[in-house]
Protein backbone atom coordinates (compact mmCIF):
# COMPACT_ATOMS: atom_id res chain seq x y z
CA UNK A 1 0.00 0.00 0.00
CA UNK A 2 0.61 3.50 -0.24
CA UNK A 3 2.83 4.22 3.11
CA UNK A 4 2.99 7.89 2.13
CA UNK A 5 -0.47 8.99 2.41
CA UNK A 6 -2.11 5.68 2.50
CA UNK A 7 -4.54 6.54 -0.12
CA UNK A 8 -5.47 3.09 -1.42
CA UNK A 9 -6.79 2.08 1.66
CA UNK A 10 -10.50 2.66 1.15
CA UNK A 11 -13.45 1.40 3.08
CA UNK A 12 -13.72 -1.42 0.68
CA UNK A 13 -10.52 -2.98 1.27
CA UNK A 14 -10.01 -1.70 4.65
CA UNK A 15 -11.47 -5.00 6.77
CA UNK A 16 -8.65 -6.79 4.73
CA UNK A 17 -4.85 -4.83 5.48
CA UNK A 18 -5.99 -4.06 9.28
CA UNK A 19 -4.22 -6.11 11.94
CA UNK A 20 -7.86 -7.60 13.57
CA UNK A 21 -9.48 -8.17 9.99
CA UNK A 22 -7.87 -10.86 8.10
CA UNK A 23 -5.06 -11.06 9.40
CA UNK A 24 -5.32 -14.28 11.46
CA UNK A 25 -2.54 -16.32 13.24
CA UNK A 26 -1.98 -20.24 12.69
CA UNK A 27 -1.36 -23.06 14.79
CA UNK A 28 2.79 -22.55 14.77
CA UNK A 29 2.65 -18.97 16.08
CA UNK A 30 2.60 -17.51 11.59
CA UNK A 31 0.48 -15.54 10.60
CA UNK A 32 -1.27 -14.76 7.37
CA UNK A 33 -1.77 -11.53 5.61
CA UNK A 34 -4.12 -11.04 2.62
CA UNK A 35 -2.31 -7.75 1.11
CA UNK A 36 -3.97 -7.46 -2.91
CA UNK A 37 -1.20 -4.79 -4.07
CA UNK A 38 0.24 -4.92 -7.54
CA UNK A 39 3.70 -6.18 -7.77
CA UNK A 40 4.83 -3.14 -9.13
CA UNK A 41 3.48 -0.93 -6.65
CA UNK A 42 6.36 1.38 -5.91
CA UNK A 43 6.78 2.00 -9.92
CA UNK A 44 2.87 2.67 -10.20
CA UNK A 45 3.29 4.96 -7.23
CA UNK A 46 6.31 7.09 -9.20
CA UNK A 47 4.75 6.70 -12.38
CA UNK A 48 1.83 8.42 -10.78
CA UNK A 49 3.90 11.22 -9.51
CA UNK A 50 5.67 11.77 -12.93
CA UNK A 51 2.39 12.18 -14.76
CA UNK A 52 1.03 14.79 -12.06
CA UNK A 53 4.80 16.76 -12.73
CA UNK A 54 3.68 16.33 -16.73
CA UNK A 55 0.21 18.29 -15.76
CA UNK A 56 1.61 20.38 -13.49
CA UNK A 57 3.48 21.46 -16.48
CA UNK A 58 0.94 21.46 -18.69
CA UNK A 59 3.46 18.97 -20.88
CA UNK A 60 2.15 15.73 -22.87
CA UNK A 61 4.35 12.64 -22.52
CA UNK A 62 4.18 9.79 -25.13
CA UNK A 63 5.97 6.64 -24.58
CA UNK A 64 7.35 5.08 -27.59
CA UNK A 65 7.32 1.21 -27.75
CA UNK A 66 9.06 -1.03 -29.92
CA UNK A 67 11.59 -3.86 -31.02
CA UNK A 68 15.39 -2.47 -31.61
CA UNK A 69 15.85 -1.19 -35.30
CA UNK A 70 11.63 -0.06 -36.09
CA UNK A 71 12.71 3.54 -36.73
CA UNK A 72 11.43 4.71 -33.12
CA UNK A 73 14.43 7.46 -33.46
CA UNK A 74 14.29 8.25 -36.93
CA UNK A 75 10.73 8.88 -36.62
CA UNK A 76 11.23 11.45 -33.75
CA UNK A 77 14.16 13.47 -35.92
CA UNK A 78 11.30 13.76 -38.76
CA UNK A 79 8.90 14.82 -35.92
CA UNK A 80 11.42 17.23 -34.76
CA UNK A 81 12.06 18.68 -37.85
CA UNK A 82 8.34 18.95 -38.46
CA UNK A 83 7.03 20.20 -35.98
CA UNK A 84 9.86 22.07 -33.98
CA UNK A 85 8.92 25.18 -34.60
CA UNK A 86 5.03 25.02 -33.41
CA UNK A 87 6.19 22.94 -30.04
CA UNK A 88 8.84 22.63 -27.86
CA UNK A 89 10.29 19.12 -27.78
CA UNK A 90 12.12 17.57 -25.23
CA UNK A 91 13.31 13.74 -25.43
CA UNK A 92 13.75 11.10 -22.55
CA UNK A 93 16.02 8.27 -24.17
CA UNK A 94 16.53 4.41 -23.19
CA UNK A 95 19.26 1.79 -24.14
CA UNK A 96 21.55 -0.54 -22.47
CA UNK A 97 24.03 0.87 -23.66
CA UNK A 98 25.44 4.42 -25.60
CA UNK A 99 24.76 8.36 -26.04
CA UNK A 100 23.80 7.60 -29.92
CA UNK A 101 20.15 8.24 -30.10
CA UNK A 102 20.40 11.17 -27.43
CA UNK A 103 23.30 12.65 -29.69
CA UNK A 104 20.94 12.28 -32.77
CA UNK A 105 18.46 14.12 -31.06
CA UNK A 106 20.43 16.37 -29.99
CA UNK A 107 21.91 17.47 -33.54
CA UNK A 108 18.21 18.61 -34.22
CA UNK A 109 18.72 21.05 -31.58
CA UNK A 110 16.46 19.60 -28.97
CA UNK A 111 16.72 18.24 -25.73
CA UNK A 112 17.75 15.12 -25.05
CA UNK A 113 18.61 13.00 -21.73
CA UNK A 114 20.03 9.42 -22.18
CA UNK A 115 19.34 6.71 -19.61
CA UNK A 116 21.63 4.14 -20.02
CA UNK A 117 19.78 0.86 -18.24
CA UNK A 118 22.83 -1.43 -18.11
CA UNK A 119 21.44 -5.12 -18.57
CA UNK A 120 18.19 -3.92 -17.66
CA UNK A 121 15.65 -4.66 -20.61
CA UNK A 122 13.44 -1.55 -19.96
CA UNK A 123 12.56 1.94 -18.80
CA UNK A 124 10.82 2.54 -15.23
CA UNK A 125 9.24 5.02 -13.87
CA UNK A 126 12.13 6.02 -11.49
CA UNK A 127 14.52 5.90 -14.04
CA UNK A 128 12.24 8.51 -15.56
CA UNK A 129 11.71 10.28 -12.18
CA UNK A 130 15.79 11.05 -12.59
CA UNK A 131 15.89 11.90 -16.16
CA UNK A 132 13.02 14.62 -15.45
CA UNK A 133 15.10 16.41 -12.65
CA UNK A 134 17.34 17.47 -15.81
CA UNK A 135 14.79 18.79 -18.13
CA UNK A 136 12.87 21.99 -17.47
CA UNK A 137 9.06 20.82 -18.39
CA UNK A 138 8.41 24.78 -17.93
CA UNK A 139 9.97 25.23 -21.50
CA UNK A 140 8.10 22.19 -23.06
CA UNK A 141 5.09 21.19 -24.83
CA UNK A 142 5.42 17.59 -25.57
CA UNK A 143 8.07 14.58 -23.86
CA UNK A 144 8.95 11.36 -25.76
CA UNK A 145 10.20 8.63 -23.79
CA UNK A 146 11.72 6.17 -26.19
CA UNK A 147 11.72 3.28 -24.41
CA UNK A 148 14.10 0.59 -24.82
CA UNK A 149 13.93 -1.57 -27.56
CA UNK A 150 12.22 -4.62 -26.66
CA UNK A 151 8.17 -5.86 -27.56
CA UNK A 152 8.17 -7.27 -23.79
CA UNK A 153 9.20 -5.79 -20.96
CA UNK A 154 8.54 -1.91 -21.21
CA UNK A 155 4.45 -2.98 -21.46
CA UNK A 156 4.20 -3.79 -17.80
CA UNK A 157 6.03 -0.87 -16.41
CA UNK A 158 3.51 2.70 -16.13
CA UNK A 159 6.24 5.72 -16.39
CA UNK A 160 3.56 8.09 -15.65
CA UNK A 161 3.39 9.36 -19.56
CA UNK A 162 -0.07 9.92 -21.13
CA UNK A 163 -0.38 8.09 -24.44
CA UNK A 164 1.80 4.38 -25.72
CA UNK A 165 2.93 4.63 -29.35
CA UNK A 166 4.11 1.05 -30.31
CA UNK A 167 6.03 0.77 -33.37
CA UNK A 168 5.89 -2.04 -35.95
CA UNK A 169 8.07 -1.55 -39.00
CA UNK A 170 6.85 -3.94 -42.35
CA UNK A 171 10.57 -5.53 -42.39
CA UNK A 172 9.23 -7.54 -39.70
CA UNK A 173 5.87 -10.08 -39.46
CA UNK A 174 2.23 -8.54 -39.73
CA UNK A 175 1.79 -10.98 -37.07
CA UNK A 176 3.68 -9.39 -34.14
CA UNK A 177 0.46 -8.16 -32.41
CA UNK A 178 -0.55 -11.69 -32.21
CA UNK A 179 2.60 -13.02 -31.07
CA UNK A 180 3.27 -9.99 -28.47
CA UNK A 181 -0.30 -9.53 -26.77
CA UNK A 182 0.74 -7.45 -24.07
CA UNK A 183 2.75 -4.93 -25.63
CA UNK A 184 -0.19 -4.59 -28.34
CA UNK A 185 -2.94 -4.62 -26.23
CA UNK A 186 -1.51 -1.24 -24.46
CA UNK A 187 -0.59 0.60 -27.19
CA UNK A 188 -3.45 4.11 -27.87
CA UNK A 189 -1.81 4.19 -31.75
CA UNK A 190 -0.32 1.58 -33.85
CA UNK A 191 2.77 3.09 -35.89
CA UNK A 192 3.43 0.67 -39.20
CA UNK A 193 6.61 2.43 -39.58
CA UNK A 194 9.36 2.04 -42.95
CA UNK A 195 5.78 1.81 -45.43
CA UNK A 196 8.19 2.83 -48.13
CA UNK A 197 9.62 -0.88 -48.30
CA UNK A 198 5.89 -2.55 -48.03
CA UNK A 199 6.38 -1.72 -52.27
CA UNK A 200 9.27 -4.35 -52.00
CA UNK A 201 7.94 -6.69 -49.38
CA UNK A 202 4.85 -8.90 -50.74
CA UNK A 203 4.78 -10.39 -47.36
CA UNK A 204 3.32 -8.10 -44.98
CA UNK A 205 -0.04 -6.87 -45.00
CA UNK A 206 -1.04 -4.35 -43.19
CA UNK A 207 -4.73 -5.21 -43.09
CA UNK A 208 -3.68 -8.09 -41.02
CA UNK A 209 -1.30 -6.27 -38.77
CA UNK A 210 -4.27 -4.29 -37.68
CA UNK A 211 -6.75 -7.62 -37.88
CA UNK A 212 -4.26 -9.33 -34.73
CA UNK A 213 -4.67 -5.57 -33.06
CA UNK A 214 -8.21 -5.78 -33.12
CA UNK A 215 -8.51 -9.26 -31.63
CA UNK A 216 -6.79 -7.86 -29.02
CA UNK A 217 -9.87 -5.49 -28.38
CA UNK A 218 -7.74 -2.69 -28.96
CA UNK A 219 -9.14 0.00 -30.90
CA UNK A 220 -6.57 2.45 -31.55
CA UNK A 221 -5.63 3.73 -34.69
CA UNK A 222 -3.10 1.92 -37.30
CA UNK A 223 -1.19 4.77 -39.45
CA UNK A 224 1.02 3.49 -42.16
CA UNK A 225 4.40 6.37 -42.84
CA UNK A 226 8.04 6.87 -43.70
CA UNK A 227 9.83 8.80 -41.78
CA UNK A 228 12.41 8.94 -44.33
CA UNK A 229 9.60 10.00 -47.29
CA UNK A 230 7.87 11.43 -44.92
CA UNK A 231 4.58 9.66 -46.27
CA UNK A 232 1.81 9.23 -43.75
CA UNK A 233 3.92 11.60 -41.71
CA UNK A 234 1.22 14.45 -41.78
CA UNK A 235 -1.64 11.87 -39.79
CA UNK A 236 0.89 11.22 -36.96
CA UNK A 237 1.18 15.00 -36.39
CA UNK A 238 -2.19 15.55 -36.83
CA UNK A 239 -2.50 12.68 -33.75
CA UNK A 240 -0.01 14.46 -31.84
CA UNK A 241 -1.38 17.67 -31.95
CA UNK A 242 -5.04 16.49 -31.22
CA UNK A 243 -3.43 15.02 -28.04
CA UNK A 244 -1.40 18.22 -27.21
CA UNK A 245 -5.12 20.26 -27.37
CA UNK A 246 -6.80 17.25 -25.60
CA UNK A 247 -4.33 17.76 -22.98
CA UNK A 248 -4.49 21.54 -22.54
CA UNK A 249 -7.80 20.54 -22.18
CA UNK A 250 -7.24 17.75 -19.53
CA UNK A 251 -5.13 20.63 -17.37
CA UNK A 252 -7.40 23.13 -17.67
CA UNK A 253 -10.06 21.07 -16.46
CA UNK A 254 -7.75 19.34 -13.80
CA UNK A 255 -7.83 15.85 -14.82
CA UNK A 256 -5.35 13.35 -15.99
CA UNK A 257 -5.32 10.60 -18.93
CA UNK A 258 -3.30 7.09 -17.83
CA UNK A 259 -2.87 4.81 -20.70
CA UNK A 260 -5.65 2.67 -21.38
CA UNK A 261 -4.08 -0.88 -20.01
CA UNK A 262 -3.26 0.54 -16.83
CA UNK A 263 -6.59 2.19 -15.77
CA UNK A 264 -8.33 -0.99 -16.04
CA UNK A 265 -10.63 0.91 -19.37
CA UNK A 266 -11.36 4.35 -16.99
CA UNK A 267 -8.65 6.14 -18.96
CA UNK A 268 -10.28 9.94 -16.98
CA UNK A 269 -10.36 10.66 -13.54
CA UNK A 270 -10.98 14.27 -12.33
CA UNK A 271 -9.12 15.45 -9.06
CA UNK A 272 -10.63 18.45 -7.27
CA UNK A 273 -7.61 19.08 -4.54
CA UNK A 274 -4.93 18.77 -7.02
CA UNK A 275 -3.62 15.16 -5.51
CA UNK A 276 -3.71 13.54 -9.08
CA UNK A 277 -1.52 10.82 -7.87
CA UNK A 278 -3.11 9.68 -4.85
CA UNK A 279 -6.25 9.33 -7.36
CA UNK A 280 -4.26 7.14 -9.10
CA UNK A 281 -2.88 5.20 -6.49
CA UNK A 282 -6.82 4.74 -5.10
CA UNK A 283 -8.11 3.92 -8.74
CA UNK A 284 -4.85 1.01 -8.60
CA UNK A 285 -6.72 -0.09 -5.00
CA UNK A 286 -9.68 0.07 -6.56
CA UNK A 287 -8.50 -2.16 -9.83
CA UNK A 288 -6.86 -4.99 -7.61
CA UNK A 289 -10.05 -5.67 -5.75
CA UNK A 290 -12.18 -5.95 -8.62
CA UNK A 291 -9.38 -7.99 -9.98
CA UNK A 292 -9.93 -10.13 -6.90
CA UNK A 293 -13.54 -10.51 -7.05
CA UNK A 294 -12.84 -12.36 -10.29
CA UNK A 295 -10.10 -14.02 -9.03
CA UNK A 296 -10.96 -14.92 -5.56
CA UNK B 1 14.12 -10.08 -18.28
CA UNK B 2 12.15 -7.82 -16.13
CA UNK B 3 11.02 -10.65 -13.69
CA UNK B 4 13.60 -9.57 -11.22
CA UNK B 5 13.00 -6.66 -10.93
CA UNK B 6 9.45 -7.47 -10.58
CA UNK B 7 10.66 -9.95 -7.70
CA UNK B 8 12.63 -7.05 -6.12
CA UNK B 9 9.57 -5.04 -5.84
CA UNK B 10 8.02 -7.78 -3.83
CA UNK B 11 10.13 -8.15 -1.93
CA UNK B 12 10.35 -4.43 -1.11
CA UNK B 13 6.87 -4.78 -0.47
CA UNK B 14 7.48 -7.61 1.92
CA UNK B 15 9.77 -6.14 4.09
CA UNK B 16 7.96 -3.02 4.36
CA UNK B 17 4.99 -5.62 5.38
CA UNK B 18 7.10 -7.21 8.09
CA UNK B 19 7.51 -4.37 9.93
CA UNK B 20 4.40 -2.91 9.83
CA UNK B 21 3.12 -6.48 11.34
CA UNK B 22 6.04 -6.76 13.79
CA UNK B 23 7.10 -9.57 11.89
CA UNK B 24 10.93 -10.83 11.87
CA UNK B 25 10.57 -13.32 8.87
CA UNK B 26 8.15 -13.65 5.94
CA UNK B 27 7.55 -17.41 5.28
CA UNK B 28 5.13 -17.58 2.62
CA UNK B 29 4.45 -15.34 -0.35
CA UNK B 30 1.31 -15.47 -2.66
CA UNK B 31 1.20 -13.76 -6.14
CA UNK B 32 -1.48 -13.89 -8.46
CA UNK B 33 -0.12 -13.51 -12.17
CA UNK B 34 -2.36 -13.43 -15.30
CA UNK B 35 -0.92 -14.33 -18.93
CA UNK B 36 -1.64 -10.60 -20.05
CA UNK B 37 0.30 -9.08 -17.07
CA UNK B 38 3.50 -9.42 -19.02
CA UNK B 39 4.91 -11.66 -16.43
CA UNK B 40 6.58 -14.91 -16.54
CA UNK B 41 5.64 -17.40 -14.10
CA UNK B 42 8.52 -20.00 -14.67
CA UNK B 43 11.12 -17.01 -14.54
CA UNK B 44 9.42 -15.36 -11.33
CA UNK B 45 10.00 -18.52 -9.66
CA UNK B 46 13.93 -18.47 -10.69
CA UNK B 47 14.11 -15.24 -9.64
CA UNK B 48 12.79 -15.11 -6.52
CA UNK B 49 15.49 -16.83 -4.38
CA UNK B 50 18.10 -14.40 -6.00
CA UNK B 51 16.28 -11.66 -5.06
CA UNK B 52 15.33 -12.79 -1.94
CA UNK B 53 18.28 -14.29 -0.81
CA UNK B 54 19.74 -12.24 2.66
CA UNK B 55 16.20 -10.11 2.79
CA UNK B 56 13.49 -11.02 5.40
CA UNK B 57 11.62 -13.49 2.64
CA UNK B 58 15.12 -15.42 2.43
CA UNK B 59 13.76 -19.10 2.31
CA UNK B 60 10.36 -18.24 1.74
CA UNK B 61 7.82 -20.37 -0.47
CA UNK B 62 6.87 -18.36 -3.27
CA UNK B 63 3.36 -19.24 -4.17
CA UNK B 64 1.96 -18.62 -7.93
CA UNK B 65 -1.58 -18.37 -8.83
CA UNK B 66 -1.99 -18.07 -12.31
CA UNK B 67 -5.08 -17.45 -14.12
CA UNK B 68 -6.95 -17.46 -17.18
CA UNK B 69 -7.51 -14.67 -18.83
CA UNK B 70 -11.49 -14.15 -19.58
CA UNK B 71 -13.40 -11.37 -21.14
CA UNK B 72 -16.80 -9.81 -21.39
CA UNK B 73 -18.66 -8.87 -24.61
CA UNK B 74 -19.77 -5.21 -24.76
CA UNK B 75 -22.30 -6.23 -27.47
CA UNK B 76 -23.86 -9.78 -26.67
CA UNK B 77 -22.20 -9.62 -22.53
CA UNK B 78 -21.22 -13.26 -22.78
CA UNK B 79 -18.16 -13.96 -20.61
CA UNK B 80 -15.40 -16.35 -22.45
CA UNK B 81 -11.93 -17.86 -21.50
CA UNK B 82 -9.99 -16.88 -24.70
CA UNK B 83 -5.97 -17.47 -25.53
CA UNK B 84 -3.64 -13.95 -24.23
CA UNK B 85 -4.16 -13.12 -27.97
CA UNK B 86 -7.56 -13.44 -29.40
CA UNK B 87 -9.95 -11.66 -26.62
CA UNK B 88 -12.66 -12.35 -29.08
CA UNK B 89 -16.49 -13.22 -27.42
CA UNK B 90 -16.87 -16.66 -28.17
CA UNK B 91 -20.68 -16.07 -28.59
CA UNK B 92 -20.82 -13.07 -31.24
CA UNK B 93 -17.47 -12.99 -32.10
CA UNK B 94 -16.88 -8.90 -31.58
CA UNK B 95 -13.29 -7.54 -30.51
CA UNK B 96 -15.33 -4.95 -28.40
CA UNK B 97 -14.58 -6.62 -25.32
CA UNK B 98 -13.39 -6.10 -21.85
CA UNK B 99 -11.00 -8.11 -19.88
CA UNK B 100 -11.75 -9.27 -16.50
CA UNK B 101 -9.34 -11.49 -15.39
CA UNK B 102 -5.96 -12.53 -16.59
CA UNK B 103 -4.57 -9.78 -16.60
CA UNK B 104 -3.51 -9.44 -12.98
CA UNK B 105 -0.18 -8.86 -11.32
CA UNK B 106 -0.90 -8.90 -7.64
CA UNK B 107 0.95 -9.50 -4.06
CA UNK B 108 -2.36 -11.35 -2.85
CA UNK B 109 -1.04 -12.41 0.81
CA UNK B 110 2.15 -12.83 3.14
CA UNK B 111 2.63 -15.64 6.06
CA UNK B 112 4.51 -14.00 8.65
CA UNK B 113 6.30 -15.37 11.52
CA UNK B 114 5.73 -12.94 14.15
CA UNK B 115 8.40 -11.22 17.10
CA UNK B 116 7.08 -12.68 19.85
CA UNK B 117 8.92 -10.48 22.31
CA UNK B 118 6.94 -7.16 21.30
CA UNK B 119 3.16 -6.79 21.26
CA UNK B 120 1.10 -6.32 18.12
CA UNK B 121 0.12 -3.57 17.11
CA UNK B 122 -1.93 -1.88 14.26
CA UNK B 123 -1.17 -2.78 10.32
CA UNK B 124 -1.99 0.40 9.36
Amino acid sequence: MCDTCGCNVTPGNEHLVRADGKLSRTDDGKAAITVLQSLVSENDHQAAHNRDHFDRHGVLSVNLMSSPGSGKTALLEATIDALGHELKIGVVEGDLETENDAERIRARGVTAIQISTGSACHLDAHMVHSALHHMNLDELDLVFIENVGNLVCPASFDLGHHHNVTLLSVTEGDDKPAKYPVMFRAADLMLLSKADLLAVLDDFDTGKAERHLRELANNAPALELSAKTGAGMDAWFGWLRHQIGEQRERVARRETRVPAVQSEGKTLHTHDHGHIHSHAATEHAHAARARHRHTG
Amino acid sequence: MHELSICRGIINQAEALAVEHNARRVTGIKVLIGPLSGVEPALLAQAFPLASAASVADGAELQIEYSAVVVRCTACDTESEVAPNRLLCKKCGAWQTQVIRGDEMLLASLELEKNETEPDRLAV
